[in-house]
């Protein structure tokens, strides 16, 4: 029996952001006032030198985001049996994108309906939306709700909730510094970066039992400066997939109480994770339930698959209703001068089906099969590599929740199941369960046998 | 179900909002000296705030020094209206096209192309983060034409936005990063929205004389002489057409001389085209200014909005256009914008991008769609001539009101100041801006008398 695989991850935070100085577009401006007329013409693109007469010609290309090349290293790979794991969306048995039932159902009621319109909705969204997206993840009978301590505002899915907590915080609120665990999600430390956040790291996930580093977890955090920000997976941690028992997180509220630190929760899975939605708000609410501050992002992306419709929203759970009143107006500038205001067509779903009892108890047997089919993929995955006597404990692709598992593969094994199994994910191991079925379960343990066994 | 959840939403409106009581300062009139603004006042305000709170007990809710921020003034627009009462009252506050009842208007290619899409069984995948391809294309083309070099030789960036703010949003990002210290001017006045997109983008503004109360017209050598005394390579920010809050447009042969000025000074000229189409009913026509300066061989920023040309408000529907002068530097644009995309909202929303993709490609819908334009462009002009007779046909004192024939689009500024504009509320029931503007969308024609009567006795009797 070999030792379990060691996983060598680095956590880049921050992208490298080179731009050239300003005295290089101020030479190109120079370089064109001497052009003559004539080289605006046509014959300005065929000019060797056409490109120093841009005044865009000191920016940069910027880095391709590593999971696209991913994807569309995918694309180009003309092998029949190729896999794609690196997709982060639902994909059914068949391998295909999936719009739930329940959303086609809402979306004809929608076209039928005559007295709708493309009017501006508020810039905080739709009121429904925004009422039961609180409900939803408080609960309906939360005294943060019944108190009205809550304001929630729509934004764009996860990303855009986000970015307006953390644009609002970086004006906001007196500490600036968030902590994101390590790893996490690529696209945290810039949405709070841009926001105008600090960003720092608390430990999360340890590569050498696969699993959550809760001493670690703990030390950082009660060494954090009282008021920091901490943000935190509601549930199906990404990228690992792992995610505290409810004991563990009991112990984090306290800690993060006691220490006066500011918890802001991505909640981008609910019910998408265990296929119970109240199961999967279990940490958001045990945290409301204190009477404590918090933030929550909200997505709709998975758990209704409206990916591209772009539905979220971000609620800020005060101490009373007036601050909540106060914060709510002041959320407002923020998103004016960001977009004005969020788009309809997604919001209007999800209320619709967040209002009425039969299209709620679908969306949940739809939820739930979704669920439980990336469930019973990790149990299938899990049985074929102990089938093949893979070397080293496994058992952690049934531990971890949700859409992704870090499966301890490092990246020269990653490199090895691409080019000889046409198996596509990213460099640190994760692979997305959503893009498994049962048909090619076989396929990906044949190829993590032989990465983990021909691969050191 | 789905109907009253509709009925509801119409009415959803933030309890928070309330009547302004704020007095808006007028625009900059007349001398040499640019307005210089940088950063948000109330949020440096709030933030020492929030700081000096974290001396009291640690059970005051970290949010306590949050200040309420101040209403909007044209939402509180059409809040007093609502409260009104009477039978007459008039709402020219909104910004959003009316039919003659008055009444929200969706688009018949719109819904065609809502039923198409549903045919289709498309799915709700993520978008590139540069939006839908089809989109991206489509509205490119509209804007310069399909036959333009620049679309020819791949010179232009275009990322999918959320609607035109969004879309004016990220060119204002890209400035900071990648002019940084680069001023933009904006006209006095402009789109009260404008400020607080550069504010937050951390881009320096200051702002060149446009409007001429006098003649409630435009102030062209005002305008000339700012934008030469500005900093070389300076972004300008232009009005395509249908200039917001006045109706003022520049005539085709100062468009040129701005054109020659800018060249001169090497600036940069930033377009909000929020209204093609939707002003003059002709795309080519009300897209002519932004096309003059590209084929000039001027580099240009250009927002784009489909919320008033295709009734698609709410659908947040747009694009940020970079028209370069080499496509490998519009490639390295368009990456940088994506870059600026991602964190702020990962990707577009997708439906309201089919819609426009849908119309724009398909040639029996986009002639449906042109039909449709002119039809609403139409009514404002009638509306704007039914006002103007109205108003010359009653008035006998000799004032030149022809200003509301000569301005372009939904807006017109009357000349009306604040205490008039106040008279026009209190005594008439009319529902303005206290700049004097007027949403010419929400008047009908069966309106207009009643509106020439207020707008003589506020005039007159009002000082």
């Amino acid at each position: 029996m070999r030792p379990p695989v060691i996983l060598k991850t680095t956590t880049s935070l921050l992208d490298s952001s080179s731009s050239s100085p300003p005295c290089d577009r101020r030479l190109n401006t120079l370089a064109r006032h001497f052009l003559p007329q004539m080289a605006s013409h046509d014959s300005i693109s065929a000019s060797p030198t056409s490109a120093s007469d841009s005044v865009f010609n000191h920016l940069v290309r910027a880095p391709e985001d590593p999971i696209l090349g991913v994807t569309v290293a995918y694309n180009k790979d003309p092998s029949p049996v190729k896999l794609n794991l690196g997709v982060g969306a639902y994909r059914t048995e068949e391998g295909k994108p999936l719009v739930l039932n329940v959303v086609r159902r809402v979306e004809q009621q929608l076209i039928n309906d005559v007295s709708r319109n493309k009017e501006y909705i508020p810039i905080v969204g739709l009121a429904d939306f925004n009422k039961l997206s609180a409900k939803l993840i408080f609960g309906a009978d939360s005294p943060a709700i019944q108190d009205n301590r809550v304001t929630t505002v729509q934004c764009l899915s996860g990303t855009g909730s986000l970015r307006v907590g953390g644009e609002f915080l970086a004006k906001h609120y007196h500490q600036r510094t968030i902590y994101l665990p390590t790893p996490t999600w690529g696209n945290h430390p810039k949405v709070f970066n841009l926001a105008g956040l600090s960003v720092k790291t608390y430990r999360y996930y340890a590569p050498a039992t696969r699993g959550l580093d809760f001493q670690g977890l703990l030390e950082d955090l009660g060494s954090a400066p009282s008021g920091s920000i901490v943000l935190l997976h509601a549930c199906a941690h990404n990228p690992t997939g792992v995610d505290p028992t409810l004991e563990q997180w009991e112990q984090i509220r306290q800690l993060i109480r006691s220490k006066a630190l500011l918890p802001f929760f991505d909640s981008a899975y609910q019910g998408f994770a265990s296929g119970s939605l109240d199961a999967d708000a279990q940490p958001v609410r045990l945290f409301v339930a204190d009477g404590g501050e918090l933030l929550v992002a909200q997505s709709y992306a998975k758990n209704l698959g409206l990916y591209g419709e772009r539905v979220g929203a971000l609620s800020i759970v005060c101490k009373s209703a007036d601050v909540a009143s106060r914060v709510e107006s002041q959320l407002k500038l923020v998103i004016r001068p960001m977009y004005s205001s969020p788009p309809i067509h997604g919001a209007s779903i999800v209320a619709a089906i967040l209002k009425d009892r039969n299209l709620f108890n679908d969306w949940t047997i739809e939820l739930k099969a979704m669920a439980d089919r990336i469930i019973s993929m990790r149990q299938e995955l899990f049985d074929a590599l102990c089938s093949r006597g893979t070397p080293g404990d496994w058992s952690h692709i049934i531990k971890q929740i949700g859409m992704f598992t870090f499966t301890g593969l490092n990246a020269e094994q990653v490199s090895f199941m691409t080019k000889e199994f046409h198996i596509y994910m990213t460099s640190d191991g994760r692979i997305s369960m959503a893009g498994l079925s049962s048909k090619t379960v076989p396929l990906l343990a044949d190829a993590i046998h032989a990465a983990v066994t021909r691969v050191v | 179900m789905a109907s009253s959840f509709l009925s509801a939403a119409s009415h959803a409106v933030s309890p928070s909002c309330s009547l302004s009581t704020t007095h808006k300062g007028k625009p900059m009139l007349g001398g040499n000296t640019l307005r210089f603004h940088k950063g948000p006042n109330s949020f440096s305000s709030s933030r020492s705030r929030g700081r000096i709170s974290m001396a009291v007990a640690v059970n005051v809710s970290r949010f306590e020094g949050i200040p309420m921020a101040p209403p909007d003034p044209i939402l509180g627009v059409s809040e007093a209206f609502k409260a009104d009462n009477s039978d007459v009252k008039l709402n020219l506050g909104v910004g959003a096209y009316r039919t003659e009842e008055l009444q929200p208007y969706v688009l018949n290619v719109v819904k065609k192309a809502e039923n198409l899409m549903l045919e289709r069984g498309d799915n709700k995948e993520y978008l590139p983060i540069e939006g839908l391809a089809a989109f991206n294309k489509a509205t490119a083309e509209l804007l310069l034409g399909a036959d333009n070099p620049a679309i020819k030789q791949q010179r232009v960036a275009t990322v999918q936005g959320l609607s035109g703010t969004g879309s004016l949003r990220l060119g204002a990002a890209l400035i900071e990063r990648y002019f940084p210290g680069a001023k933009v001017l904006i006209s006095a006045p402009t789109w009260g929205n404008h400020k607080n997109i550069f504010n937050d983008a951390s881009v320096p503004w200051s702002e060149y004389r446009y409007y001429d109360p006098k003649t409630v017209g435009l102030d062209f050598e005002g305008m000339i002489e700012d934008i030469k005394s500005a900093p070389e390579g300076s972004f300008i920010l232009l009005h395509g057409c249908a200039h917001n809050p006045t109706g003022i447009d520049p005539t085709p042969e100062q468009w040129e001389k701005i054109a020659d000025l800018i060249e001169e000074k090497n600036h940069i000229p930033f377009f909000d085209v929020a209204y093609q189409g939707f002003a003059s009913g002709s795309l080519d026509e009300d897209a002519a200014s932004v096309r003059l300066f590209v084929a000039r061989g001027i580099e240009v920023l250009v927002a784009q909005s489909y919320s008033k040309n295709l009734g698609l408000y709410a659908e947040r529907i747009g694009a940020i256009n970079v028209i370069s002068s080499s496509p490998e530097s519009a490639a390295r644009v368009k990456s940088q914008l994506k870059r600026i995309a991602r964190p702020m909202y990962s990707n577009p929303p997708v439906h309201g991008a089919r819609i426009v993709a849908d119309v724009v490609g398909n040639p029996v819908l986009f002639n449906e769609w042109k039909a449709e334009m002119e039809m609403m462009a139409g009514r404002i002009k009638n509306v704007r001539q039914q006002l103007y007779d109205s108003i010359t046909s009653k008035d006998k004192s000799g004032k030149d009101w022809s200003f509301i024939l000569k301005q372009i689009g939904m807006f017109s500024f009357t000349g009306l100041n604040k205490n008039q504009s106040d008279n026009m509320t209190n005594k008439w029931h009319v529902y303005m801006t206290k700049d004097g503007r007027i949403s010419l969308a929400g008047l009908s024609l069966a309106k207009c008398e009643y509106l020439a009567d207020a707008i003589i006795d506020s005039y007159h009797n009002v000082s």
